[in-house]
């Protein structure tokens, strides 16, 4: 370990702001692209779902009505 | 080879093979993340010259790394895609891209960084973040000639030409860039010295570029699969899966 | 299928046909040596009327406003042919598509760079330039304009297909016209030194050989993309 104390670690030698700073868009940048590809898939097989339960309706519907 | 490989050209071979090869790199990608991260901020020694400042090499580098590397894959799956005709290769043009555009992002922003600290200003006209900023602008070109397209079949094959075009003219934009840079440079700028790092400060970064590279290889899988099924939307084999959970 | 014609009587009968098109409406080729002769007044309006300074930021002002300018008449290169079929035709015949596409792109060079490079001495005379300079400005004009129509051309046949293929384009192709604008504007600051230019010019002359044999291919296959 490098520093002496927590606080010394978060001022990183009068460098915090720089240092964190960059840390830090760096890591919103990555779990953002994550989070977005996560919720394409998510919509992406919800709207196959939608689809399907479509079909399943209709062909429902077609069988009441010949009934 | 070619026997063995011909089978992935088919979509759900090729979905398969992304879920058996996604676990693998996104363990790769969190154990050498977060290693790497604590290493490179908490253990790896200060530089004598630039303090603690240098931390942000343990990011900066490896994004400057994969941005390159990002766009060379991508071009590469433009060729096999416009050369084979395959059209996996095509959505893996559109998946890798904005993956790399992220890359690019970080590498410029912590480029920026760690120019305040070191020279002064927030942005130099130096030719290495010149030229990631012009890779930027290629990147973003493919993204919005992608979207620009309402049939996406053709979008696909547009983007590879373009990703063609950009990958042959990156290295004359980057000696261009270079020598551009030799004319101009201003006194202000200090070279750092890159050829001799110390051990304790190279396994870290090493740690840190395999992380980047998984995490790159984790979100392209991911993005490389959903377009996988958002172009097979209507086939059975994805409506199975959801039969599966 | 039979070829009735030679390449060379293909390569003159297409380039011969955009010319008379452009001489038609001669606002084609007027319009962008206005805008860039706007563009250089616009200069000295915003950062003041001073020689010296002038002569040492003209190298930027011209090339730049070169760039822009030959952005404007490339929206229209494919665009009328796509909208009236022509180029379907053009695609679909038994003629090699590079070759036709290099006759376009050479006629949209002779309409849009020509007449820039012709107009350089007023525009070096705007801008407090001496002849050295000038000499300098109109080589790179003559090696580098060509180059922009080239690499502008493969930007084109990637957006004629599109609603808004314009200002989608100019994202496109400026990051690639940065080479040109990097050795043209040092070859001409070279030259305000009196010093020796030529290596400048051989790269663009070595950029505008390459892309003369590569960038037709590229732009018929974005051309078969946009069409299809």
């Amino acid at each position: 370990m490098q520093f002496d104390s927590f606080s010394d670690f978060i001022a990183m030698g009068g460098y915090g702001f720089y240092v964190w700073l960059s840390f830090g868009s760096c890591a919103l940048i990555l779990i953002g692209i994550l989070l977005s590809s996560l919720n394409d898939t998510k919509r992406i097989l919800s709207s196959v779902q939608q689809q399907v339960d479509r079909e399943a309706r209709i062909k429902q519907a077609k069988l009441e009505q010949q009934v | 080879m070619w026997k063995w490989l011909h089978p992935y050209a088919k979509a759900d071979r090729a979905y398969q093979l992304c879920n058996t090869l996604l676990p693998y790199f996104a363990v790769i990608t969190v154990v050498c993340m977060i290693v790497g991260w604590v290493w490179g901020l908490a253990y790896a020694p200060a530089d004598y010259q630039q303090k603690d400042s240098y931390r942000i090499i343990f990011i900066h580098v490896p994004s400057a790394i994969l941005s390159m590397g990002a766009y060379s894959s991508m071009a590469i799956a433009a060729i096999v895609a416009l050369v084979w005709q395959l059209r996996n290769a095509e959505l893996a043009v559109i998946a890798i891209a904005p993956v790399g555009a992220c890359v690019t992002a970080i590498a410029l922003i912590t480029g920026a960084a760690w120019g305040k600290p070191m020279w002064g200003a927030w942005w130099v006209w130096d030719a290495r973040l010149t030229s990631e900023l012009i890779l930027l602008f290629l990147y973003l070109g493919v993204l919005s000639l992608y979207h620009a397209f309402e049939d996406k079949k053709a979008a696909g094959r547009a983007a590879s030409i373009l990703a063609i075009v950009g990958v042959i003219n990156l290295p004359i934009i980057h000696f261009s860039v270079e020598w551009w840079n030799t004319l101009h440079q201003g006194a202000s700028i200090t070279k750092f010295n890159t050829n001799a790092i110390d051990p304790s400060m190279f396994w870290p970064l090493m740690l840190n570029i395999v992380a980047f590279a998984a995490f790159v290889g984790t979100v392209t899988l991911m993005r490389l699969k959903n377009e996988i099924l958002q172009r097979e939307k209507h086939r059975p084999w994805v409506r199975q899966l959801l039969n599966r959970g | 299928m039979i070829r009735q014609h030679s390449y060379w009587q293909l390569f003159s009968a297409v380039c011969k046909k955009d010319l008379q098109l452009a001489f038609r409406q001669r606002a084609e080729i007027v319009n962008p040596l206005l805008f860039f002769l706007i563009v250089i007044t616009l200069f000295p309006l915003a950062i003041g009327p001073e020689p010296g300074l002038l002569a040492r930021i003209a190298p930027g002002i011209i090339w730049v406003a070169a760039l822009l300018s030959t952005m404007l008449g490339l929206d229209k290169l494919f665009r009328d042919d796509y909208h009236d079929g022509s180029l379907e035709q053009l695609i679909a015949s038994s003629y090699p598509l590079p070759l036709t596409v290099l006759a376009k792109v050479v006629a949209h060079w002779i309409i849009t760079g020509l007449p820039l490079v012709l107009m350089t001495p007023l525009f070096a005379l705007l801008l407090n330039l001496d002849t050295n300079a000038l000499i300098a400005t109109v080589l790179t004009l003559l090696l580098g304009t060509p180059l922009l129509s080239f690499i502008g051309a493969i930007g084109a046949g990637l957006t004629v297909g599109l609603q808004k293929g314009g200002i989608l384009m100019s994202l496109l192709v400026l990051p690639l016209y940065i080479p040109v604008l990097i050795f043209a504007t040092s070859a001409i600051e070279t030259s305000t030194m009196s010093l020796d230019y030529s290596g400048q010019l051989a790269i663009l002359g070595a950029m505008l050989v390459v892309a003369i044999l590569s960038a037709p291919i590229a732009i018929s296959s974005a051309l078969k993309v946009s069409v299809s």
